[in-house]
């Protein structure tokens, strides 16, 4: 499988089974040429060039409108604890730290507890399950993160509080657990951050273990090893990178999530070690502080986090996309040997 | 002879294999509960005035949510406006034209622009038209939309396209059809549904979003008359009863995010029958 992928297409295809591989058209087709085709084919990739467009202009717009606050303190701004509106003094440190622990926490909860959904729904769960068992999980996804925050808020908030904040105070890993507990805290935004991105782990995890080919894991069963021995080595194993994809895939989204991490985390821009009490997250400060802000260098330093969210979300895509690519590619090479 | 396998190994299997289950056991306690809430919670205040009323003041009973109701139909159409037929002529760029090295990279825009935080997107369509305006306006809020629907639209487009068969595009040529046309009456044709599908899905998406919104579109106790003043959506909306102190407002946020949900999940529903019944049909 070197070939361009059009190639590839016409040459695996059989008459009657044909679909199209990128390029519609299989390779020749369509030579002879319509003055129509022309104005067409720029009409549509006019409208395709816009994506890459629009996010350079948003790029742009952002660094633009954020250059004031780093003018004023220089790239300092991203290193700073400062959060002073009244004084004028900007720093993104402790809202980075919100971001960054939240998501930390989230992830730590979703990473295994996605990878295990996928496995029991592609390797242990009846053929006919397994559609509905994946809609059903992926049907978390399309709940509104504002849902979310209310559900957050009002039910798990307190049910950490009462329940879940008073055990971990007595784990002896201090400082993390020691207190004092204010309900609303990075510990309740990172478990509701890891049920939102619960299924983005879970779906991605489930594509790549598709991806798997039969033929591996009925090589591992032929040897005589235990249905999870299989999974580990045929499925687990090879799926490693596209399984890390995800993983950072999810961080983007638990990095960027903003309602339900507003509603929940108490809103105070510090750093402390106390995993139950108030922090501010990036997003969440955007959130809170933007039709509030009264000075334009105020706006500038909100507008310089979402900036900075933009390009920690946008590094983690790429990384994650290619890992996911990359898995993909290399069982294709394992199915067609 | 049959060799039995090792008990070690045995109780690993059943271990694991627990484990998994056992996950997914537990990811579906907070969906349940979460379900549940919303509608228990949600039938509280939802009734007529709901639907009918704009939201009142403290103490006055029987304020509703009709103008954020209508707000986010506005604002989705806006977006939809000009984020559809953008969206769906990429995801054709994409699918009949897309073997380039341009196309491989306006698909990789287009995940990191899905990837995005939505906030982020809010801010841009701040900086562009909420500034100069100097006004928080619906047109805003659907430019926000808008945006963020092109990459989802595109994407879902082009995987749709991609399912018509190769011997429909040739038969169409073979009839003399010029390209253009045959992709237009013949390729979009055939994958009509799939498209709506995803542009019904890109429209729930972009409805069931908060944060773009919070500062483009604002919020409006009142009805909307132009499309250049503030508005309310649903969204803000319960964002705004959800961290308010009064009880009754927080009944109202319940009830809207039953409204909402609803919605959201009869999309979901919707479009994973349509789009698995159209790749039926076309495997």
């Amino acid at each position: 499988m070197t070939g361009s992928a059009p190639v590839n297409s016409a040459k695996n295809d059989t008459i009657g089974a044909i679909k199209a591989g990128p390029g519609g058209f299989a390779p020749g087709l369509g030579a002879v040429r319509n003055p129509g085709d022309k104005i067409f084919r720029a009409i549509l990739a006019a409208a395709a060039a816009s994506i890459p467009l629009l996010a350079f202009a948003i790029l742009a717009m952002l660094f633009v409108s954020s250059l004031p606050v780093l003018n004023q303190t220089g790239i300092y701004f991203f290193v700073r604890k400062e959060w002073d509106p009244v004084a004028q003094q900007f720093g993104a440190l402790a809202f980075a730290y919100g971001t960054l622990m939240t998501s930390l926490i989230a992830l730590l909860v979703a990473a295994p507890a996605g990878v295990g959904i996928a496995l029991a729904i592609t390797e242990f769960s009846p053929l006919k399950a397994r559609e509905w068992a994946a809609w059903i999980v992926e049907t978390l996804a399309a709940v509104p993160s504002v849902i979310f925050g209310l559900w957050g808020l009002f039910v798990l908030a307190p049910f950490l509080h009462q329940y879940v904040d008073p055990l971990l105070m007595r784990v002896p890993g201090k400082p993390f657990f020691a207190g004092p507990d204010t309900g609303l805290s990075l510990f309740t935004a990172g478990m509701v951050v890891a049920i939102m991105i619960l299924p983005t782990v879970m779906a991605v995890c489930r594509e790549v273990f598709n991806a798997v080919p039969n033929s591996l894991r009925e090589s591992a069963l032929a040897l005589g090893s235990t249905r999870w021995e299989a999974v580990r080595l045929a499925v687990l194993a090879p799926s490693m990178p596209g399984i890390i994809g995800a993983v950072i895939l999810a961080m983007g989204r638990a990095l960027g999530e903003t309602m339900a991490v507003t509603m929940v985390i108490g809103n105070a821009p510090q750093i402390v070690s106390n995993l139950l009490g108030p922090a501010d997250s990036l997003a969440s400060a955007i959130a809170n502080q933007f039709t509030e802000a009264t000075s334009d260098m105020h706006l500038s330093a909100l507008t310089a986090l979402g900036f900075l969210l933009f390009g920690i979300t946008m590094v983690l895509n790429i990384v994650a996309r290619l890992l996911v690519w990359a898995v993909a590619r290399r069982m294709q090479h394992v199915a067609v040997k | 002879m049959i060799i039995p396998t090792a008990p070690v190994r045995a109780r690993t299997d059943l271990i694991m294999r627990g484990l998994c289950w056992a996950a997914m056991a537990l990811a579906l306690v907070p969906l349940i509960s979460l379900l549940y809430l919303v509608v228990s919670k949600g039938l509280h205040r939802f009734d007529l005035d709901f639907f009918m009323h704009v939201p009142r003041p403290v103490g006055i009973p029987g304020g509703g949510m009709a103008n954020a109701l209508v707000g986010t139909l506005v604002l989705v159409l806006i977006a939809s406006l000009f984020g559809m037929p953008i969206g769906v002529a990429a995801g054709l760029y994409l699918a009949e034209f897309g073997g380039g090295r341009f196309a491989s990279a306006v698909r990789f825009w287009a995940d990191v622009l899905t990837g995005v935080p939505s906030i982020v997107t809010g801010i841009f369509a701040y900086d562009i038209l909420v500034k100069p305006m100097h006004s928080f306006s619906a047109l805003a809020g659907g430019f926000a939309l808008g945006t963020m629907m092109i990459p989802i639209i595109a994407r879902i487009t082009e995987e749709v396209v991609r399912l018509v068969p190769v011997s429909l595009r040739e038969a169409a040529l073979a009839l003399g059809i010029p390209k253009w046309k045959s992709i237009i009456h013949v390729v979009l044709r055939t994958a009509m549904s799939g498209v709506a599908t995803g542009l019904f899905l890109g429209a729930t998406r972009v409805a069931s979003e908060t944060a773009p919104l919070l500062f483009t579109s604002f919020n409006n106790q009142y009805w909307n008359t132009s499309l250049g003043q503030p508005t309310a959506s649903m969204t803000v909306q319960i964002f705004t009863y959800a961290i308010s102190p009064y009880e009754e407002w927080r009944d109202m946020a319940w009830t809207g995010a039953l409204v909402l949900l609803i919605i959201v999940l009869l999309a979901s529903l919707a479009s994973r029958l349509t789009l698995s019944k159209n790749r039926g049909a076309n495997l």
